[in-house]
Formats: structure tokens, sequence, C-alpha cells
């Protein structure tokens, strides 16, 4: 079950406004359920250039590319791809590129597959041990002004951001 | 198997004959960089030291920020092995002005030069044709090497192309190695004041 506060409050396009505002032109994706919304919206749009990735892996080096051609990039992806990113950060780490990245949480708000708690309860360790700073919406109405923030500290401030938008956002996925 | 094997230096050095600024460069780890830095130093090279398999991924990021360049992926078979999934997500994005150049010399050449996947049966260009490039190419010899360097500038990619080259280990060309250097001469190149004070 979704918390409460999520019904009456619209994160997804929160989300896609931050980009909008953030003036974000590329958009990498490993999709995930909670990030369709997103990923819908920013394929729509022709100010956007959004698309696939086969694996998280690629999504350091494309978003650190982009900002070389310079353009803002987003990578978004669920926490069981956290793992394959881990050697790839050694890019935005050793080249103080900002990289943003939302991920949408698995393996703990009520989880129903075992599977995901790896990737899932070892994010925020794995994350910061590899140099990227970690912020977290654990409620719907926060996500948008997190994702704001954290945007800014990756662009402004040069360093990988990864947003975490918690499995009690997203409700639970039963099968 | 009988192939005619080319020299890599000299071949990457007639691959980037008169290059211009038009020309935006990512290579990897580790005689790529090598032979690229040995054929001029220019900030329009990036350079991956490490990331292993970043290369492809990192010039397609570029390339789609720079749709009115011409970007290479320059890189040794390895290094595109390890990173093989982007071979087709380069081809289902589709930027038509990156090409990817693979220097083969079927081996692990910075760790000792044990054999690698394309000396026991891999075929990286079937992989780019099964991909679905719209053009790969094979060089075996300078006049291939030619005909690359005009695709590279011109042709409507992206381009795929494997150089077969012999397992010789011409001397390190050793170039700036901090990756935070690198990305601020390179976007001061391509981008002007913007570029480092964004």
């Amino acid at each position: 079950m979704a918390d409460a506060a999520a019904a009456e409050i619209n994160w997804r396009e929160d989300i896609f406004q931050a980009i909008k505002t953030l003036e974000i032109k590329q958009v990498h994706y490993v999709p995930d359920a909670g990030h369709s919304h997103v990923i819908d919206k920013c394929l729509a749009d022709p100010d956007i250039e959004a698309g696939m990735l086969a694996n998280e892996f690629e999504g350091v080096g494309v978003c650190c590319g982009a900002w070389l051609g310079g353009q803002r990039s987003l990578m978004l992806m669920q926490s069981s791809g956290i793992g394959n990113t881990i050697n790839a950060l050694g890019l935005a780490t050793s080249g103080r590129f900002p990289f943003l990245s939302i991920i949408t949480m698995r393996g703990e708000w009520g989880e129903f597959n075992p599977w995901q708690l790896h990737g899932g309860q070892s994010a925020e360790k794995v994350l910061e041990a590899s140099g990227v700073i970690v912020m977290r919406a654990n409620y719907a109405h926060e996500v948008g002004e997190i994702v704001l923030a954290g945007a800014r500290l990756a662009f402004h401030s040069y360093c990988p951001v990864a947003v975490l938008i918690g499995q009690r956002v997203i409700g639970a996925k039963v099968f | 198997m009988v192939e005619n094997l080319l020299p890599r230096r000299s071949s990457i050095h007639r691959l980037l004959e008169g290059r211009t600024d038009n020309l935006l460069i990512v290579a990897g780890l580790g005689s790529a960089i090598w032979d690229a830095e040995s054929a001029g130093e220019n900030p329009l090279n990036f350079y991956l030291l490490g990331a292993m398999g970043s290369v492809l991924p990192t010039a397609l990021g570029l390339a789609l920020a720079q749709p009115k360049r011409r970007v290479m992926a320059l890189m040794g078979d390895a290094e595109l092995m390890m990173g093989l999934y982007a071979v087709p997500t380069v081809a289902v994005r589709s930027p038509a002005n990156l090409s990817v150049v693979c220097i083969d010399n079927g081996r692990f050449g910075e760790t000792g030069s044990q054999v690698s996947h394309t000396s026991q049966g891999v075929d990286l260009a079937g992989i780019a044709r099964a991909s679905g490039y719209p053009h790969v190419m094979e060089v075996h010899n300078e006049t291939g090497l030619d005909a690359l360097r005009t695709a590279v500038h011109h042709t409507e990619g992206p381009l795929f192309a494997v150089i077969k080259v012999s397992s010789d280990m011409p001397s390190v060309v050793m170039p700036i190695r901090d990756a935070a250097i690198g990305k601020a001469r390179f976007r001061e190149a391509l981008l002007g004041e913007r570029g480092l004070k964004e």
C-alpha cells in the first residue's frame, strides 16, 4: 500500500517538472515501474533526448559524456541496478563530473521479493562508499524539492548525487 | 588463421591525419590512449584511465550532446568487451555522428599479452552487424584506414569499425592523468568560457 499522502500528490509529475525546470537535456533509463510516468513524458518531449540503456553501468559514462558536450543529463534506475554502476562511478569521482541519478527503491517497505533485499538494503552504504552523495525521499510531498536540491548539488558542485525514492512512496509491489 | 595485421601506432596516426576541431575523441585503457596521445596532444581528446568499459557510453553521451560535431570512441578490444552491452545500445540510440573504432590486437596487452576473446573467435564486427549498425568496416590495410578516416568524418552513422592490428606494444605516451583537468580542458576547448564557468 502506498502512503496515504501519495494519493494526493503526483510525485511522478513533480519529477518531470523538476527535469524541465533544471533544463536537463538527456534522460537515460533502465526502466522501473516507478519511473514509467517520467520515462513516457521524457520520450514525448522534443526538447529531451531520452532513451534506454541495457545496463546501469552505461549510465555513468553516458551522463559524463553529456556533460563533456555541455548538456545536463539524468539517469533513471531502480535499486537492484546500483551494483552495476560501481566501477563506472570512478569516471564521475575521478573527473569531478556532475552525475545525477534518481533511484526507485525496492527491498525495504513491505517487499515481497526477497531477491530485492540485496540491492535495496545495501544501496546507501554502497553508493556512499563509492563516493556518491545520497539524498532520500520517504514521502511523496518531498520528492520534487529533494530532486531539485539534489540536482543543483550535482550540477553546481560537480559531484555524483543519487536521489533515492523510498519504496514507501512508490508502494510495495505484490505479485 | 592468416591475416594481414597492421602496426597499431602508425595506423592510428594515419587514421587521425588531417584532423580538425570538428572531431572529438574519447579513448580508453590503455594502449589506445598512448596511440592517440602520440599523434599529438589535443584538448579535444578525453581519456579514461579507469572505469573500464565506459569509453563507448561516454562517447554516446557526448555525441548526443554535440550532434554537429563528429565523435570517435577509440578503444581496444578488451575495453569494448568489458562494456559490450553499449554496442547494441549505441545502435538503438543511433547517433549519426558517432564512430566506434576498435583497435583489435586480440590481446590483453597491458597485463601480459594474454589472448583475448577476439583471438578465440569472437567477431566484434559481426556483433555490430547483428546489432543493426548501418555501417560496419573491418580494416586490414592502409587503403582501409584511408576509407575509415573518410567515413569517420562524413558517414551518416553510427559507424562501427574494427582495425585488425598486430600485438606489438609501442612505447607508452602518457597524457595528463587527472580526469578533472582533462574534463576542464575538453569543455573549454569545445564550449569556451562557459565550459569552465557553468
